[in-house]
């Protein structure tokens, strides 16, 4: 019951956050100089034009009544507006929601293989410390930190596309052009879930408890994965959650690389465009995801370690 | 409570010199003022973490070698300009009225020349020189501030609740919008692009360090140092945060390397550094867009290598005094 309470609580107060956020977006969207939503017509409008341009958008109102306006749409209607320079007229949620649906597959997939590879090559590297898995590990690792992602995507994009001899471009209809894109996205992850494994597993190797654990006759893998693991993992346990539901914020890189029509750069380019509407949709749901996300990683650290309490119980301060 | 704390050991050894059949017991028991200081010092003396750190970081053969390298290679970017023969990074070389595009690496131009005739040598010890100094203040800022917010955060429940609603405010303003904000309010300059990356950067390091601090804030430990009226901001700088110089380190070492990520994807969308100002992100961009060219790949393969040279440098470093550090690793 308590944790309801605080879950009830937690969501109450981040409603206002999410004001907030939309209202500071939207007055920085409004700061950003008006040339910006006529694009490369700039030049050739008449200033007449201009103006009129400017009006039907609304943008001469005072900023106050245009605050009051999208919140009243929003509450009234559940309307975000349409979009004003990305795809002319179209509503924000149309443009989206085909675009996510890509992006969380992929997401989904590559984040499922780093966490596998990820964590077990961690546990590997702490059992053969200093050993040849671990050299292996490591090199893996800083291989994958030291070149810029950028340089690494592309090389993998032109290596591999030419010796299985496949497409280079993303097609939906065939399932082979889907596995270059999900590895090479799920390689950051795997380095940095395998460092991270090592490091906290590696922090706790010589606690008591392990001690204790293989005195009592536990073999080393139970050792490893019930015991070191499920407490290294604690740190890490607080941004599974939001890793998980940002997948559908998509990746600029790998997307504009295999023409995958998927959400990454969507707000990057919005806010080039200066799509107000478009941009404050998506601001909107990524605060929301990133909102209940860390919720969930709080509730997620306080389930695999019982000792953190995250609401007062008695004596705690 | 505090009676256990207020048999001094002093008074206790002077127990043989009174006559034990003295009826005058306040000269065997008095009450000494509470001092949280003098409470902790019955641990083991003569112990200083930084001492023992720096003991343990110098007797590996391995981090001193990193580290020296590291020191040469600050070392030459800084000169660098000043050896004989180097050339100016933006100047364009000429062979009579056509610039001298593309040239291969040769004795004259070290690492060739770029799409526009200018020296890559130089652009790259140029770019590495602005790229690090942007790295490494903007990570140190990002630490610093990171800490102290994070410390505060994580430990104090009291303002958990506001900090947490500040940071999903902060944190969701897409950094797009805001450093499209200051480019166009201030014009793009190295000081401008340290200031974007500090002006967001720390909000991660403080919710990362909040997260560990939870961790550990309720272990029993802690637990006794408050029983024992410890004051918060002593346990904070000597129960938790010694716990998390480790991670702490590591983490700002492989931030440096993002910096460098982030300056390449800045300039891919278009709001990095000027062209005329060079740098690895710059470069690296501007070597993508010749890397299927196979006589040119080396605009992409040298920057690549020096990036690739640093980050692993400072990957290592950053092991290495973070296993200095554990202060389980000490004694």
């Amino acid at each position: 019951m308590e944790l309801f309470k605080y879950i009830a609580g937690r969501l109450g107060r981040s409603l206002i956050s999410l004001v907030l956020i939309l209202i500071i977006v939207f007055l920085l969207m409004r700061l950003l100089p008006v040339e910006g939503y006529f694009g490369d017509r700039s030049d050739k409008l008449s200033d007449q034009t201009k103006q009129m341009i400017l009006k039907d958008l609304g943008l001469l109102d005072p900023v106050y009544k245009q605050v009051y306006n999208y919140f009243k749409n929003i509450i009234t209607k559940f309307d975000f507006g349409n979009s004003i320079s990305y795809y002319v007229g179209k509503p924000v949620w149309s443009i989206i929601a085909p675009k996510i649906s890509y992006s969380l597959k992929f997401g989904v997939a590559s984040l499922v293989l780093s966490l596998i590879f990820g964590v077990s090559l961690g546990i590997l590297m702490t059992m053969y410390k200093g050993k040849l898995p671990d050299t292996i590990g490591n090199g893996y690792v800083l291989f994958i930190n030291a070149v810029p992602a950028a340089v690494y995507y592309l090389f993998i994009q032109f290596l591999f596309t030419k010796l299985l001899n496949i497409g280079m471009i993303f097609d939906e209809n065939n399932p082979v052009t889907w596995i270059l894109p999900t590895i090479s996205m799920s390689l950051g992850g795997t380095a940095s879930y395998a460092m991270w494994v090592r490091r906290y597993m590696v922090d706790q190797i010589n606690q008591d408890y392990v001690k204790l654990a293989k005195a009592k006759g536990l073999n080393n893998y139970a050792v490893m994965t019930k015991h070191i693991l499920r407490n290294a993992f604690v740190p890490m346990a607080q941004n599974l959650p939001a890793s998980i539901l940002f997948t559908i914020s998509g990746s600029l890189y790998i997307e504009s690389l295999y023409s995958i029509p998927g959400t990454g750069g969507l707000l990057v380019n919005a806010i080039k465009v200066q799509d107000n509407n478009l941009v404050q949709a998506l601001v909107l749901m990524y605060a929301v995801i990133s909102v209940i996300g860390m919720l969930l990683g709080d509730i997620l650290m306080a389930v695999c370690d019982p000792r953190i309490k995250l609401y007062s119980e008695g004596g705690v301060r | 409570m505090s009676w256990i704390n207020s048999i001094d050991i002093e008074s206790r050894f002077k127990l043989n010199d009174i006559d034990l059949e003295d009826p005058n017991e306040s000269k065997l028991f008095k009450f000494i003022e509470f001092d949280p200081q003098r409470a902790e010092k019955t641990a083991a003396t003569g112990y200083s973490y930084w001492k023992s750190t720096f003991k343990l970081f110098f007797s590996k053969k391995s981090s001193r070698i990193v580290l020296s390298f590291l020191c040469l290679l600050l070392l030459f970017i800084i000169i660098q300009p000043y050896l004989p023969n180097q050339k100016d990074p933006i100047q364009i070389f000429k062979e009579g009225n056509a610039a001298i595009r593309n040239a291969k690496p040769n004795s004259e131009f070290l690492f060739g020349t770029n799409a526009i005739g200018q020296d890559l040598w130089a652009r790259i010890w140029s770019g590495t020189r602005t790229t690090l100094f942007i790295g490494i203040v903007s990570v140190t800022v990002n630490a610093v501030v990171g800490i102290i917010i994070g410390a505060i955060w994580g430990y104090v429940r009291k303002v958990d609740k506001i900090f947490t609603e500040i940071y999903n405010v902060l944190n969701n303003v897409p950094t797009t919008i805001v450093r499209m904000l200051i480019a166009y309010i201030l014009r793009p300059s190295v000081s401008t692009l340290i200031f974007a990356m500090c002006l967001t950067g720390w909000l991660g390091m403080a919710k990362w360090i909040r997260n560990l601090i939870i961790i550990v804030r309720d272990r029993e430990y802690n637990l006794a140092s408050r029983c024992l009226g410890t004051p918060t901001k002593r346990v904070i700088t000597k129960n938790l945060l010694p716990q998390l110089i480790s991670v702490i380190l590591l983490d700002s070492a492989i931030s440096i390397p993002d910096i460098i990520g982030s300056e390449v994807f800045l300039s891919y969308i278009g709001l990095g550094l000027p062209a005329s100002i060079p740098s690895l992100g710059n470069l690296i961009n501007e070597g993508r867009r010749v890397m299927m060219v196979p006589t040119q790949t080396y605009q992409i393969i040298f920057p690549s290598i020096v990036v690739a040279v640093i980050t692993i440098s400072f990957y290592a470093l950053g092991n290495a005094f973070s296993d200095a550090s554990d202060p389980r690793n000490h004694v």
